[in-house]
């Protein structure tokens, strides 16, 4: 170990998702997942593909590889061959999540984004999740409003698949028998009791639970030195 | 060649209540704002927007001229929450008809190629499918037997769009990175209206931006208007880029006091609100 810090062993945790994705597009949303899916391509998934947030495909310098407006992009989406990192308001145990409004539809407590791409994405292409702040306010027993589409409801969707979840505590998946929430790894520092709580439901844990891996020195280098150096990191997760 | 250049004025006047009015852009992006202004300013209400929203649906919405919102999303992208649309919403004060970004796609596309619908795999499994009871689905007749949902088409009364040129006879050119989807907006409606930064010679086109720069065709549109700056304050690249700094007084300033402020008297009279407001 190498003194990482709970916010660069997300980073590493975000990367991980797109481990032998091959040449798909990488579409995080927020900043660590950006950090991760550019760590990824600089070390070890070098055939992602990355945009630069708007309509061009980019490689890690900045240049320019290709043309990918919104129009072509949801096209990519339903050709699915790409893996996008998307933040959840609420997600619950079998992976339904909410960016649209918390409370009555009418007439919302909180109207939020809006459904987004959501829908298409989950029915399209593998999508993960990256939460920031893991509470109870976030993993939630049943979402307002099912934006993504949690394994529960998605019989028959031959496309549909949740890789992870990755929160500042630790990383998630669903493989288990009904396909509900698993720990997959814990963070270092972070307890299991913490854990369970700041989840809203029952959280299937392994008798050994793992410990995310951690950031090698090269990683840390380019975490720190070339992706990240005025360290906003930490700006999404405190150390 | 029919010239069908026009007024913002005259599009508004050209409009009804109770119309679907389609507005191209993106969230905080090439928005007809200029337009926007003068629906405002006119008694239109009753309205059906459909929209990829940015502050277009917030300043419509607090206005209290939407009935009923088909979008997926509301935003001002660097702020991400619209909170003059959040506002309307938390009042009750609208309905929305909440679509997934692809199924909103597919709809105007339906509406452009005359189709009834379009099969779309994404909605199914969702709430998009409580919060529509009027969408259907669609099982494919051939061997795969997959269920989709069918997306109805988005078909408008009247579209609004802002590009960067235009010529008189409403072959209209963006130039920045990304056309978003105001060519289909276009073709979606029964009639639609073209704001342009700058009206130039049909020639001049072609003079210095490659011919796939030309997004939208003149057979789609009614009319034509040159409203330099008419995206202000969202961004409409090469021309200029978002104005952060007055979309923090929009987000941050208590809708009537904004609208008093800069949306009481005509154009001109924003634009030099604008410049002293900033």
């Amino acid at each position: 170990m190498t003194g990482a810090t709970r916010a660069e062993y997300c980073v590493v945790a975000c990367a991980e998702a797109w481990r032998g994705d091959g040449e798909v597009l990488a579409s995080p949303m927020g900043l660590i997942p950006s950090l991760g899916a550019r760590l990824a391509r600089l070390t070890f998934a070098p055939e992602l593909l990355l945009t630069d947030g708007e309509a061009l495909l980019v490689r890690p310098d900045g240049t320019p590889e290709g043309w990918l407006p919104y129009r072509q992009h949801l096209d990519l989406v339903t050709g699915g061959r790409r893996h996008v990192m998307m933040g959840a308001s609420q997600l619950d145990r079998f992976g339904n999540q909410n960016i649209s409004c918390i409370g009555d539809r009418e007439r919302p407590r909180r109207q939020l984004l809006g459904v987004r791409g959501a829908p298409v994405n989950t029915l399209n292409n593998p999508t993960s999740y990256w939460i920031p702040r893991h509470s109870r306010r976030v993993f939630v027993e049943r979402v307002d409003v099912v934006c993504g589409v949690g394994y529960d409801r998605a019989a028959g969707a031959r496309y549909h698949r949740i890789p992870r979840v990755v929160s500042d505590l630790g990383v998630f998946d669903f493989a288990t028998p009904d396909r509900s929430m698993r720990l997959a790894s814990l963070h270092p520092g972070v307890t299991l009791g913490q854990v369970r709580e700041a989840t809203g439901f029952e959280l299937t844990v392994p008798d050994e639970v793992p410990a995310s891996r951690a950031p090698t020195a090269e990683e840390l280098r380019l975490i720190r030195q070339v992706l990240d150096p005025a360290g906003a990191r930490v700006r999404e997760v405190a150390a | 060649m029919r010239d069908k250049t026009t007024t913002a004025e005259q599009v508004a006047t050209g409009l009804r209540s109770g119309m679907t009015l389609g507005i191209g852009g993106w969230g905080s992006r090439r928005k007809p704002m200029a337009l926007v202004r003068a629906v405002l300013r006119s008694g239109i209400t009753d309205l059906t927007v459909v929209s990829y929203g940015g502050p277009d649906v917030g300043m419509l919405a607090a206005a209290g001229r939407i009935r009923r919102l088909v979008t997926p999303f509301v935003t001002l992208d660097s702020i991400p929450l619209e909170p003059h649309y959040r506002a309307a919403r938390e009042r009750g004060a609208l309905t929305l008809a909440e679509m997934d970004e692809a199924m909103f796609l597919w709809g105007l596309r339906a509406a452009a190629h005359r189709l009834p619908f379009l099969p779309v795999r994404a909605g199914l499994g969702s709430d998009v499918m409580r919060i529509n009871p009027d969408l259907r689905t669609v099982t494919s007749p051939y061997e795969d037997g997959e269920t989709f949902v069918a997306m109805p088409a988005l078909r408008l009364d009247a579209a609004l769009v802002h590009v960067n040129r235009a010529d008189r006879s409403g072959n209209g050119q963006y130039l920045g990175p990304d056309p978003y989807f105001d060519d289909l907006f276009c073709a979606a409606a029964d009639t639609a209206y073209v704001s342009c930064e700058r009206i130039v010679d049909t020639a001049e086109l072609t003079g210095q931006a490659p011919p796939q720069t030309l997004l939208i065709k003149r057979h789609t549109v009614t009319g034509v208007v040159e409203a330099p700056h008419g995206a202000h304050f969202t961004s409409c690249a090469p021309d200029y880029g978002r104005d952060e700094s007055f979309q923090r007084t929009y987000a941050t300033t208590p809708w009537p006091e904004f609208a008093a402020r800069f949306l009481a008297g005509d154009d001109q009279a924003y634009r030099s609100a604008v410049g002293e407001g900033t």
